[in-house]
């Protein structure tokens, strides 16, 4: 594990308290392994990247941190994960509160065909997070300011959600996802479908929301990796290849796997 | 020759025209041309189909033509002047000498008919020759025309495949010129009813007792209001208070909640279910269902409680329509991108807030579709009514009286020796034209709400 490497310019507070622990998780698809014993740590306040070639799992694992996993039947998750300290995999962990903990966001904008404004309230409206209409109005207008779309729409909430563009139907989905109060994003390349006039307003935005959460994406860009992410992790055939600072992974990589993966030997 | 001979003689040709075109094909290649343009079959084709086709055509019209001819022939005759006038029994006569001159009727009845016996005979050997010359004769032309069309780089394949589209056209076509007759046939006949009886008393009048006599400025008993609530009663009320929820919820169980071999297994069940005959429905409402209903409303108050109760025939009929509705809610809740499930999951929703909140909204078109092929299906139902339902038209709300619909009284007047020409069968005919409207209408507008919302995911 690269966990020795610099952590200098992380604001990394000890090894008890990540928010998220990963340790020797396996995931299976029937009889078939997606995930070999991967272990990994997420702190509160940092971008962590899942870079890879396509079908390295990446994704797979990113759905066992909110249990997402558990909707495909031949699914099967071995292993510990810990949010809090808490094993997420435990019986007395509900899934719904797990979820509302860690949201997510799709790598294909997926607003519900409802208007704005309830694409946005139907997360608090479902954990009751408003007792009436006027917090739920703040509700609103808070997830959707810092989603930065607010601007955008404040004179047509009443407009369906899939109505709008591609950009900002990825920002009401992330909009959607903060509205819930969560601790941990999930992002599962939440940029392959954009332009890159929209890919770059949302990695501006995960600049911004860096401070209140834990965000994990996963990317296929490396240039997106570095630019938004303060640790990366490359995944390849299902293996936890390297994990550390970011710079360290794209300027000093450890193993010639990862070497030959950013330098575009393969992937 | 009769016209099965000469078809025989046409199909004969044909084949040998096949052997023949694809010899000659089959002789073009060489070691200088190894290859020619289309293989030797279809060479064979190419000079079937002009050997059957022109003959075939001309005997179609021929079919159509000749019993005219031989009539003319006959009646040209100066012995055939002295037969009677009247155009009833000489039509009679006619007809009569002419099925004993070709075999099929063996003793004569009508007088003056059997010195016309041997004039038909004349006329039809004349014309019967004469037809099977020009059949002949078609074939060899088009035969001999299609040989000298046979050339290596001749495009044999192209053209016999334009035949095969001009085919399966006419095939196509047959349905729906069958449908507009259909339709045009009802038209006409309720076109006579509305002569003999006010279209305003049919379609506005709450009276339904149809009498002969009609008299024009009466009420003759031709009010039909009764039957069509009867109908949507059954049909569109009590039917999908039963279809929809039960539908509905097993479309959302199959969808949702049910592991992929339960869904294998129960999908195709419910679909075997939707081929069950209607009688067979129309047996279990009529013994089972109907005096267990009859027993319960007697229970809980309601004395006069018919057996033949509209309850019992909407209940059957609803449970008929289940796996219309479950099967079409299926397809539509299952067409909702994943995408639009999984994010409301990774929101902390539960699978039913999912369901509720989400995809039976965004399904919502397609079930309105299907809800509304099942109306049209349910309302022009007839077994299970006319087991069921019967025959009293009352204009109640009461689902445990006797009521009946539009398809148990065209049934009822169609049933029986009939004269076409009367009011009690021309009704039939229009009740069928407002039926078939209503039907097509609701179609209409269910695969149009089905086809919209299928591109909205496309």
């Amino acid at each position: 594990m690269a966990e020795q490497n610099s952590q200098s310019d992380l604001s990394d507070n000890g090894t008890d308290t990540h928010k998220i622990t990963a340790r020797n998780v396996n995931v299976f698809y029937d009889d078939k392994q997606a995930i070999n014993d991967v272990s990994i740590d997420v702190d509160m306040e940092n971008v962590t990247a899942f870079i890879g070639p396509s079908g390295c799992g990446k994704s797979t694992f990113l759905r066992t941190i909110n249990r997402m996993n558990d909707t495909i039947p031949s699914a099967r998750v071995e292993g510990e994960i810990k949010l809090d300290g808490k094993d997420i995999y435990d019986a007395s962990m509900d899934v719904v509160q797990l979820r509302a903990r860690v949201g997510m966001v799709f790598q294909k904008p997926n607003p519900f065909p409802k208007s704005i404004y309830d694409n946005i309230a139907y997360g608090p409206n479902i954990h009751g997070l408003a007792a009436n209409k006027a917090e739920l109005d703040i509700i609103v207008e808070r997830s959707l300011q810092r989603a930065g779309l607010w601007n955008e729409v404040k004179d047509r909430l009443s407009d369906s959600g899939t109505a709008l563009s591609g950009g900002q139907q990825q920002r009401l989905c992330i909009a959607r996802a903060i509205a819930v109060d969560p601790e941990v994003i999930l992002m599962d390349e939440p940029c392959s479908a954009l332009d890159p006039i929209a890919t770059a307003k949302i990695e501006e935005l995960i600049h911004e929301l860096r401070g209140k959460y834990a965000i994990i994406i996963v990317t296929h860009n490396m240039q997106q990796a570095a630019r938004v992410s303060q640790r990366t992790a490359f995944f390849h055939l299902g293996n936890l290849v390297e994990f550390g600072v970011t710079s360290d992974i794209f300027t000093n990589p450890q193993q010639t796997r990862t070497q030959d993966y950013i330098t575009g030997r393969y992937g | 020759m009769t016209i099965n001979e000469l078809l025989f003689l046409v199909f004969a040709f044909g084949l040998i025209a096949w052997f023949v075109g694809r010899a000659r094909a089959a002789s073009f290649i060489s070691s200088e041309t190894p290859i020619i343009n289309s293989l030797p079959n279809y060479h064979g084709w190419f000079a079937s189909l002009w050997a059957i086709i022109p003959a075939i055509l001309f005997l179609i019209i021929w079919i159509n033509i000749s019993p005219a001819l031989v009539t003319n022939m006959v009646l040209a005759n100066p012995e055939a002047a002295s037969i009677t006038a009247d155009p009833f029994s000489r039509s009679a006569i006619l007809s009569e000498a002419r099925a004993v001159a070709s075999g099929s009727n063996q003793a004569l009845f009508q007088e003056g008919s059997e010195k016309l016996v041997p004039l038909y005979k004349a006329a039809q050997n004349y014309y019967n020759s004469i037809a099977f010359a020009a059949t002949l004769l078609l074939i060899f032309a088009g035969s001999a025309y299609a040989y000298t069309r046979l050339k290596p780089e001749f495009r044999a394949r192209s053209k016999v495949e334009k035949v095969v589209m001009f085919t399966l056209l006419l095939a196509s076509l047959i349905a729906v010129l069958t449908t507009i007759g259909i339709v045009a046939s009802l038209v006409f006949e309720a076109y006579r009813f509305v002569t003999l009886v006010s279209p305003f008393e049919f379609l506005f009048g709450t009276n339904w007792n149809p009498r002969d006599n009609i008299v024009a400025g009466e009420d003759n008993g031709y009010g039909a209001i009764p039957l069509f609530w009867g109908t949507i009663f059954i049909g569109a009320i009590i039917a999908m208070i039963v279809a929809i929820p039960f539908g509905l919820m097993s479309a959302i169980f199959l969808t949702q909640y049910s592991t992929a071999r339960f869904r294998s297994i129960m999908k195709p069940v419910l679909e075997i279910l939707a081929g069950v005959p209607t009688v067979v429905y129309g047996y279990f409402a009529a013994l089972t269902v109907a005096p267990a209903v009859r027993d319960f409303a007697v229970m809980i108050g309601f004395s006069n409680a018919a057996s033949d109760n509209a309850m019992a025939a909407g209940v059957v009929m609803g449970i008929m329509i289940i796996p219309l509705v479950a099967s079409m809610a299926d397809d539509s809740i299952a067409a909702v991108p994943a995408a639009m499930r999984d994010g409301s999951l990774a929101m902390g929703a539960t699978n039913s807030e999912t369901i509720k909140r989400v995809l039976l909204p965004a399904a919502l078109p397609g079930v309105v579709g299907g809800i509304l092929l099942a109306v049209s299906r349910a309302i022009g139902e007839t077994m299970i009514v006319v087991m069921a339902a019967g025959y009293a038209a009352n204009l109640t709300a009461n689902p445990f009286a006797s009521i009946t619909t539009v398809t148990v009284q065209i049934v009822a007047l169609l049933t029986g020796d009939q004269d076409f020409g009367s009011p009690h069968t021309l009704a039939a005919f229009a009740l069928g034209l407002v039926l078939f409207v209503v039907t097509l209408l609701l179609n209409l507008v269910a695969l149009r709400i089905v086809k919209k919302y299928r591109e909205a995911y496309e």
